[in-house]
């Protein structure tokens, strides 16, 4: 039998209507998958926690009510909110994020766990999580990819039906390619960033985490648009993203940049992305190669903004108000007691990772390096739009692979920053440029690990990576994979006597 | 002296917006601690600033009122520091791309105009306040994240009285434009100052030092002095200043150390993502400086030319708007013979009841009908000068007019001749010898006559008038 939870919203949503299926039973197929599973995958974060309330209960079920898991930076009301981090512990905001209430407000119930991440999304294995590594439900010793692993894994596990994610510099697309799912990261602006716990302002996007293109396009058009309480979201008007799924990429003009096919492309992953860009030629789109030259600047340009602006972030973390707050013992300091509890609560509260980061962001933004670090590399942001800007003059999108690798091993690169930070040298130049990306399964390689194809296109036109997406996707098998999970035997002997 | 003295002033302007600078709480002042926040203002993991409109118009109005070019460009500047008053650890203010820039204001010095530069004008958050108790510290956040306008002048000042005399024209300024209480009091105007020292003809600035905790615009007055004369000492003595921040202790009257330079803060500046960057249309600059009313320095010359007031009158009528606003109804509006008679009472007893009260004139209640009114009935001779004065007291303390007043309290002046000439024959008659003196010239003798006749009418009789007849009565 196949288990509710594993299908796509769009499915449940029809079964729901034709009473096939009633919202109890939704929700129990669900919590049944996670109890099974998420031992293992750990996708979801202080499932013990009697704290967060279980809202999916406070709805009245209709055919929209498909429980909706969020990332653990995305802010509910009442609810445990903690980037992942030991400094957040215990915190929950007295507010929804903008997204949330959209989605409340058109009934959909917000799931009551949230999903695991790297610590405040530093971080492209979920590895830097304080509640320890998402596992990929495709191989269990490899990561989920990160930093929104556990929505990619729980989405790909069926511990999700769909899920919202962030990404500021691939944190959504890497993780939905390395567990075999769709992922999109909006044009900035599109999507409010309200109620997000911010790692990089100018970069960060909130973004759907689903099984196929439909349920995408569907979650797309409910959290887009307009916010009065954000300053960056633009007033242009929301079309409906599921009128834009048909499959017809007739004279659709691609880009294949060159510069995403070189030194580090791992070649299996290569083969199989040059494969799909066969694919949509053979469905009619024309296909050309073009350059972004300033491609190789990406990463370095994306690691001085993105830690800047999370150094000026985090630095609300002090231990005054909420989260954790760690008093050093009395009598031995000459400092003041305030600036002993900062530097003990930030020593004790953040991970590795976030003080890396803290440091080198703080460094960039110092009197006498600020030119030469943060404003130089502002320059170079612009120049990597232009770089965009000119061949979306000619092309409608542009077709890359969305990582140089599949999922790597648990802990292989986790003593290596450089090599975990080049991981998203493919994802990251959307961010800097604010233009929307989306990734999509396109195949497999020979030990069974998904691979993700990127399509990007210019600001704010979502419908059309939707339709190119959908047209891929009507016409491959490879959304409708779904890995293998062995029940654990003892949880499956304590259900039966249960 | 052979020094001269060179003083920048950094002026902080609460604006009178309805609510906070970045978030939708009220600026109400004085409320409960902790009762005017909100997730935004409190800076909580998630929140966005969003820029309030108003508070950006009252901005580029004080900035258009005190000369300034208006920046096409315009953006906010996070500012890093680790306070517990400071929410988010950073303030959002304006660094590079201030609002405003390159104005100035022209203040008196001994009647001479003095041009003082003003560098920039900018628009930032206000933090919170600290409460120390005996072992912990406690945070009011209902200030922090309201509106703060930030005045900076070039270092013009000479003395402590320009500084002075900048401060009480900058804030009669501000006033008008009702865009601040600037109450010193409540902390809504709040300035610091850098002095430095350095002999007359030299070119190079001194080293400066920074004042603060100056509570009142004497207090800056005083510190500067005391400061100027700190430094002068220790160059006389051949020592030199330390560039440094002091405090002023306003019971002692001097400075105090508080931090030196050398540990300043790197606030590590960086353009503020989460609010767009500003650009201003030449329009919507037109749009606000129509908004501007005729400001102090304009309506003082004004007031010179129009009303041939002296120049100390008019620089107690406009000092305040609405109170220059009503004297000008009211010297428009007198119909009466001498308008010196509306600017002595406006200065006179309406001010002094004014000040009694801790209000300004317009707030007494009394309307300029009202006014006019009783001033037409001293200039008819109805109302003595001292029964008038009673009369306005009680204006003020019931409301009534002038007219119902009198007739209750039956204080109208006499100067019904034929009455009044049956007193005077009275008291001619039962003063022969007082008589005689003034008929012999001693012109005192009269005063004594009159005073007779006023407490015969119990102070009702129109003095002008007793005088003439008495005169004519004795030399006749």
């Amino acid at each position: 039998m196949i288990e509710p939870c594993t299908l796509t919203a769009h499915e449940l949503m029809r079964r729901l209507i034709n009473k096939e299926l009633s919202f109890a039973e939704l929700l129990t197929s669900l919590k049944n998958r996670i109890r099974l599973f998420d031992n293992k995958i750990n996708a979801y974060v202080r499932k013990n926690d009697v704290c967060s309330a279980a809202s999916a209960a406070e709805i009245s079920p209709s055919g929209l009510s498909i429980p909706v898991s969020l990332k653990d930076n995305i802010c509910t009301k009442g609810n445990n909110t903690e980037c992942c981090s030991k400094i957040l512990a215990g915190f929950k905001p007295p507010y929804d994020a903008t997204v949330v209430a959209k989605l409340k407000a058109h009934g959909l119930p917000i799931f009551e766990y949230k999903l695991n991440m790297d610590e405040f999304a530093f971080g492209s294995s979920t590895e830097n999580s304080c509640f320890g590594p998402t596992r990929n439900p495709w191989d269990l010793e490899r990561v989920a990819g990160g930093s929104s692993g556990g929505a990619a894994a729980a989405v790909a596990s069926g511990e999700a039906i769909w899920a919202l994610g962030s990404d500021t510099g691939g944190s959504i697309r890497q993780p939905a390619s390395f567990c075999g799912v769709v992922g999109l990261k909006p044009t900035y602006g599109r999507v409010s960033r309200y109620g997000l716990i911010a790692f990089a302002s100018s970069l960060d996007q909130i973004g759907p985490i689903t099984k196929d293109v439909r349920d995408c396009a569907f979650l797309l058009k409910l959290i887009s648009g307009y916010d009065p309480l954000d300053s960056t979201t633009k007033d242009i008007p929301v079309p409906d993203y599921t009128q834009s799924l048909d499959p017809w990429v007739k004279d659709i003009k691609i880009g294949i940049p060159k510069e995403y096919f070189v030194k580090g492309l791992d070649p299996e992953v290569k083969d199989i992305v040059e494969e799909a860009i066969e694919f949509l030629k053979k469905l009619g789109a024309k296909v050309k190669e073009v350059s972004l030259p300033h491609t190789e600047y990406a990463v370095a340009v994306y690691y001085i903004i993105a830690t800047a602006e999370a150094s000026s972030n985090l630095a609300r973390f002090d231990g005054v108000q909420y989260g954790l707050r760690s008093l050093p013992k009395e009598g031995h300091s000459h400092e003041p007691r305030t600036v002993a509890m900062y530097k003990k609560t930030r020593g004790d509260g953040f991970g590795e990772e976030a003080k890396r980061r803290i440091l080198l962001g703080t460094f960039a933004l110092s009197h006498g390096y600020y030119d030469a670090y943060y404003l130089r590399a502002l320059k170079v942001r612009t120049l990597i739009k232009k770089d965009f800007d000119r061949v979306f003059e000619e092309f409608d999108c542009i077709v890359t692979p969305t990582s140089p690798t599949v999922a790597f091993y648990i802990g292989e690169r986790a003593q290596d920053p450089l090599s975990m930070y080049l991981s998203d040298v493919y994802t990251i130049s959307a961010n800097l440029a604010g233009i929307p990306a989306i990734s999509l399964p396109c195949g497999f390689t020979k030990k069974g690990l998904p691979v993700g194809l990127q399509i990007i296109s210019r600001p704010f036109n979502e419908e059309l990576l939707l339709r190119v997406a959908f047209s891929y996707e009507d016409n491959t098998p490879w959304h409708t994979m779904q890995p293998y999970l062995k029940p654990p035997q003892e949880d499956f002997l304590g259900e039966l006597r249960g | 002296m052979d020094y001269e003295i060179v003083i920048g002033l950094e002026v902080h302007i609460q604006l009178s917006t309805r609510t906070k600078v970045f978030c939708g709480c009220s600026t109400d002042f004085g409320k409960e601690p902790n009762t005017q926040v909100c997730p935004v203002c409190l800076g909580l993991p998630g929140v966005l600033p969003v820029l309030n409109q108003t508070a950006l118009d009252y901005s580029i109005i004080v900035g258009l009122a005190l000369n300034c070019t208006i920046s096409e460009f315009s953006r906010f500047d996070r500012k890093h520091y680790y306070y517990p008053d400071l929410p988010k650890n950073y303030q959002i203010s304006q660094y590079e791309y201030p609002l405003c820039q390159n104005g100035f204001l022209d203040i008196n010095i001994n009647d001479q105009p003095k041009r003082i530069r003003i560098r920039r004008v900018h628009l930032e958050e206000d933090a919170g306040k600290l409460l120390h108790q005996e072992s912990i510290s406690l945070i009011d956040y209902n200030r922090t994240g309201m509106p703060l306008l930030e005045i900076v002048t070039e270092p013009d000042i000479s003395s402590p009285d320009e500084a002075y005399e900048y401060l009480l024209l900058l804030k009669s300024i501000i006033k008008y434009l009702g865009v601040s209480d600037c109450d010193m009091e409540k902390g809504s105007l709040r300035c610091d100052a850098n002095i430095s020292v350095r002999r007359f003809g030299e070119k190079e600035l001194g080293t400066k030092t920074e004042l603060k905790n100056m509570n009142s615009f004497k207090a800056v007055k005083d510190a500067l002095s005391y400061e100027a004369n700190r430094q002068i000492d220790l160059l006389r003595q051949g020592l030199s200043v330390v560039q440094e921040t002091r405090l002023w202790n306003p019971e002692q009257e001097i400075t105090v150390a508080m931090r030196s330079k050398e540990e300043a803060k790197d606030y590590r500046y960086f353009p503020e993502p989460d609010l767009p960057p500003l650009y201003f249309k030449q329009e919507y600059i037109q749009k606000l400086k129509n908004r501007i009313p005729e400001l102090p320095d304009k309506k003082y010359r004004r007031f010179l030319t129009e009303y041939n007031l002296r120049p100390m009158d008019a620089q107690v009528l406009v000092a305040e708007r609405d109170d220059a606003e009503y004297a000008e109804q009211c010297l428009q509006r007198f119909k009466g013979k001498d308008r010196r008679i509306v600017i002595n009472w406006l200065i006179g007893p309406l001010s002094s009841e004014a000040n009694e009260r801790k209000l300004r004139i317009c707030q007494l209640n009394v309307s300029v009908e009202g006014f006019l009114n009783l001033l037409e009935l001293i200039e008819q001779g109805r109302l003595s000068q001292l029964a008038a004065k009673q009369v306005l007291k009680e204006m003020i303390n019931t409301g009534k007019g002038a007219q119902e007043i009198i007739k209750s309290r039956d204080l109208e002046q006499i100067s019904d001749t034929t009455y009044l000439e049956s007193v005077v024959a009275e008291v001619v008659a039962s003063n022969p010898k007082t008589c005689q003196d003034y008929q012999q010239g001693k012109e005192n003798a009269l005063m004594f006559l009159v005073g007779q006749v006023m407490k015969k009418t119990k102070g009702k009789a129109n003095p002008q008038l007793v005088q003439e007849l008495l005169r004519n009565k004795l030399t006749n």
